[in-house]
């Protein structure tokens, strides 16, 4: 049940201290959070930077705006609300059509106008962001995901992590939402887990609750048969994050959307360590050779996604 | 990243000036290590007496002055209807009685604690050379002086040898001519004194007291002291051996006489003294009245404000315990800085019961946040409800234990009321968020860690260490900057990652 640390470090395990120490603290300067705590800030610039990412149709920044979101969401078939620093997808309201005036949500529940305008007004009051702080609403464009991944999970869009580190991605692992963890993407509530080669987006490995599971415990699909198309877009657009951030060491969260392909949901500057159960191998080994690198210029997107898929992939 | 050489230069540095400052303070201001250490002391009594001749009375005793190998704690003088005060008077210290009228037999008493200092028996060195005295002989007496120097001189080199070779020529059993004559005249001591002084160098005669358990009415013993090397050596007068013998307070060194009485007569000091065992702090705590570095302690503040520090100095080794249970441990609490305060109010409740308040308050507050949570209040309102209903229930249990004959109500009154708030609503949002098992691994965690604090604060050692060697926080310093920089696993990831290395099957 327990191991030797020499035995998870001979395996390359990265643990929680050395992960905020010798990456966290090194390679992400403090004053650079703020871009990627706030998803805002975080879609203005991945926009401004023509990053794929689900279209922004609306702010709503103050409590008068509330009265003229009617206004603003009149010609809108589709959207979702989510508060600019929630975090573990809480305080997201998803409308994914219209039934007159109203609004259909994905459950078929059927909701008003004012019923969104009390979310909004829970998500400026700061109910959903993490310090309890005023916040800011941001609507964007309903993702549909590709058919292939909405079969895969039992509720929610399933998504892909991806660990860069110094523009490199090292590790991916897609996450699939069960019943067990109630529609969310979290591993440690009972998401599935699956560990992506990044040389070519194809199952590895793929865990619930940290124990090796072979078929998703809800839609019965055999997970070692998920590939994950057009992968080595996916690696450079998630790759473009390091040039745009500045942040050295960043979790990029992506999914791929039915007609507009791989897009970039959010980012963070403190990805969890739970990718490397995922994959069943530990992130050291990797972190270390992107660590020894020291090429002048540093090279740009492609080739780093190329060096990375010939570097980590099976 | 390897953190450079200079933080391991700073903690080394913070170590070092933390233990050597303990050891300092522990050497030169006698605070023992462990709390409840007794150290033996000596309590000295001089008893003067004198038949008053109805005239205004001033008694002027010669006090001791840091005798070298003891170090005096208190001093006390006990005379009714005497006016008693101590005078500085050529480098000397007195103790002066005085009263207006005063007539028949007179007792003045003046009684001093003093404790032995370890192997210190050196004088310290005087701060400018003493000049030797000038001595008057008659003729014949400075020829047997001048041969028995000449003799003395040739045999020795330095001060010291000069005194033994004199103390040999007198001292032997049939004295020569010379020795005989000065003899006559003089005591032994006193000729000495004389002779030495006549070679130029300065000797003078100390007055000491052979301390020796529970004797009465000893006199002082008259030791030569002469100056040389920079110091007052002292010098038996009977076997030349040089050096402080053991057990002897050095009560009258410099100065003119060692008692005066004015409007008296037939004075005479007699000393009495008894061995005790003392609390070593108490015998240290008495020594800081003399101020120097120990003017810089926490003893100089009032009591309740030591108090105080007692407790606040206690906090950083809870802060270590946290550091190190979270980064090392790897256990989950809620609120980084809760389980301290916890442990803190146990300190003051008592643990078992002080235990059972706060898991009864808490779980009483979950309670009443889950329905507030369905009111959807704004975050800083929720915080203040919850206070207020915090502090109903901690007065609802208070005047509950009080009526069933309790005690604990009373001092409930001591946990954090802002901090038990937060903790309700962390817990209960995090109930909501991630369900009821990490609700019970972060509770017991929070607990099993002000459990540890709670332990290591109340062990006596820690308290006693912490507020009478404050410095010993450098090094606790050091080793919270040492956890910052720890970059190992934690204990319990050694659990977490353990499936995943599990061969495949």
């Amino acid at each position: 049940m327990w191991r030797f640390p020499s035995r998870l470090h001979s395996s390359g395990i990265l643990g929680m201290n050395r992960r905020n120490v010798s990456y966290i603290f090194r390679y992400n300067e403090r004053r650079l959070y703020p871009v990627v705590d706030d998803k805002f800030r975080t879609k203005l610039l991945l926009e401004k930077f023509s990053l794929a990412t689900p279209k922004l149709l609306a702010v709503v920044r103050y409590q008068y705006e509330i009265k003229k979101f009617r206004k603003t969401i009149e010609n809108l078939e589709a959207f979702a609300v989510k508060p600019a620093r929630g975090a573990g997808g809480k305080g997201i309201l998803v409308v994914c059509g219209r039934d007159g005036d109203r609004f259909v949500k994905p459950s078929g529940n059927i909701i008003a106008v004012h019923d969104i305008n009390r979310h909004l007004s829970n998500i400026l009051a700061g109910l959903y962001s993490l310090a309890g702080t005023p916040d800011v609403a941001i609507v964007e464009d309903l993702i549909r995901p590709e058919s292939m991944f909405e079969a895969l999970s039992h509720e929610g869009v399933p998504d892909i992590r991806i660990i860069i580190f110094r523009g490199y991605p090292v590790m991916a692992m897609l996450r699939l939402s069960t019943r067990a963890s109630d529609g969310k993407a979290n591993l440690h509530k009972g998401a599935v887990g699956v560990g992506l080669d990044i040389g070519s987006g194809s199952c590895l490995h793929a865990v619930q609750y940290a124990k090796r599971v072979y078929r998703h415990p809800d839609t019965g699909i055999h997970l070692d048969t998920i590939a994950v198309p057009d992968w080595e877009n996916l690696l450079q657009l998630a790759s473009k994050t390091y040039d745009i951030t500045g942040l050295g060491y960043i979790g990029a969260d992506l999914v791929v959307d039915r007609d507009r392909g791989a897009m970039l949901l959010e980012l963070n500057a403190r990805p969890g360590l739970s990718i490397q159960v995922a994959n069943g191998c530990g992130l050291l080994p990797r972190l270390e050779t992107i660590e020894q690198k020291d090429d002048r210029p540093w090279p740009g997107a492609e080739e780093r996604v190329r060096f990375s898929m010939k570097a980590f992939g099976e | 990243m390897r953190p450079n050489r200079g933080f391991y230069l700073v903690i080394a540095a913070l170590i070092l000036a933390g233990l050597s400052l303990a050891w300092f303070r522990h050497i030169h201001l006698n605070i023992p290590l462990w709390p409840g250490e007794r150290a033996p002391a000596w309590l000295i009594e001089a008893r003067i007496d004198f038949v008053a001749e109805g005239r205004p009375v001033l008694v002027s005793l010669d006090l001791p002055d840091k005798p070298p190998g003891f170090t005096v704690v208190s001093e006390q003088a006990a005379s009714p209807g005497y006016g008693f005060s101590i005078v500085e008077e050529d480098g000397s210290r007195r103790g002066e009685w005085s009263r207006r009228h005063a007539s028949g037999e007179q007792t003045l008493y003046y009684k001093i604690q003093a404790i032995e200092k370890q192997g210190d028996y050196e004088s310290e060195r005087s701060r400018r050379k003493p000049e030797p005295r000038l001595v008057y002989w008659d003729e014949p007496q400075s020829t047997a002086a001048g041969q028995i120097l000449t003799q003395a001189y040739e045999r020795s080199s330095t001060p010291e040898s000069l005194a033994r070779e004199v103390i040999r020529q007198l001292g032997a059993r049939e004295p020569d001519q010379n020795a005989a004559l000065l003899l006559a005249e003089y005591s032994l001591p006193e000729l000495i004194m004389h002779l030495l002084n006549h070679a130029g160098i300065p000797a003078r005669i100390a007055m000491g007291l052979e301390l020796e358990d529970a004797r009465r009415y000893q006199p002082l013993k008259p030791v030569l002291e002469i100056y040389g090397g920079g110091r007052w050596i002292t010098v038996d007068p009977a076997t030349g051996a040089s050096g402080l013998p053991e057990n002897m307070l050095l009560w009258h060194r410099a100065g003119q006489s060692m008692l005066d009485v004015m409007g008296g007569s037939g004075s005479e000091v007699r000393f009495s003294m008894i061995r005790q065992v003392m609390p070593a702090m108490d015998l240290a705590r008495m020594q800081f009245e003399e101020g120097g570095f120990s003017r810089l302690s926490l003893y100089h503040l009032p009591i309740d404000e030591q108090s105080m520090f007692k407790l606040l100095l206690l906090l950083p080794v809870g802060a270590l315990i946290v550091s190190f249970m979270r980064i090392v441990v790897g256990v989950r609490t809620s609120g980084t800085f809760m389980p301290v305060l916890i442990a803190f109010a146990f300190l003051q409740t008592t643990l078992i019961p002080g235990l059972a308040a706060f898991l009864g308050i808490v779980s009483m507050g979950l309670v009443l946040r889950g329905y507030l949570s369905r009111l959807n209040l704004l975050l800083v309102a929720r915080i203040s409800t919850l206070i207020v209903l915090v502090i109903f229930l901690t007065s609802m249990m208070s005047v509950l234990g009080y009526e069933l004959g309790i005690n604990v109500g009373l001092t409930i009154t001591f946990f954090p009321m802002i901090i038990i708030a937060w903790t309700i609503e962390r817990m209960s949002i995090l109930w909501e968020e991630d369900g009821w098992r990490e609700v019970m691994a972060q509770g017991l965690g929070s607990l099993l860690v002000a459990l540890l604090a709670y332990a290591c604060m109340r062990i006596g050692v820690v308290g006693h260490l912490t507020f009478n060697f404050p410095e010993i926080h450098l090094i606790i310093l050091a080793l919270i900057l040492l956890t910052g920089q720890y970059t190992g696993y934690k204990l319990t990831e050694l659990k977490r990652f353990s499936e995943m290395m599990k061969p495949d099957s």
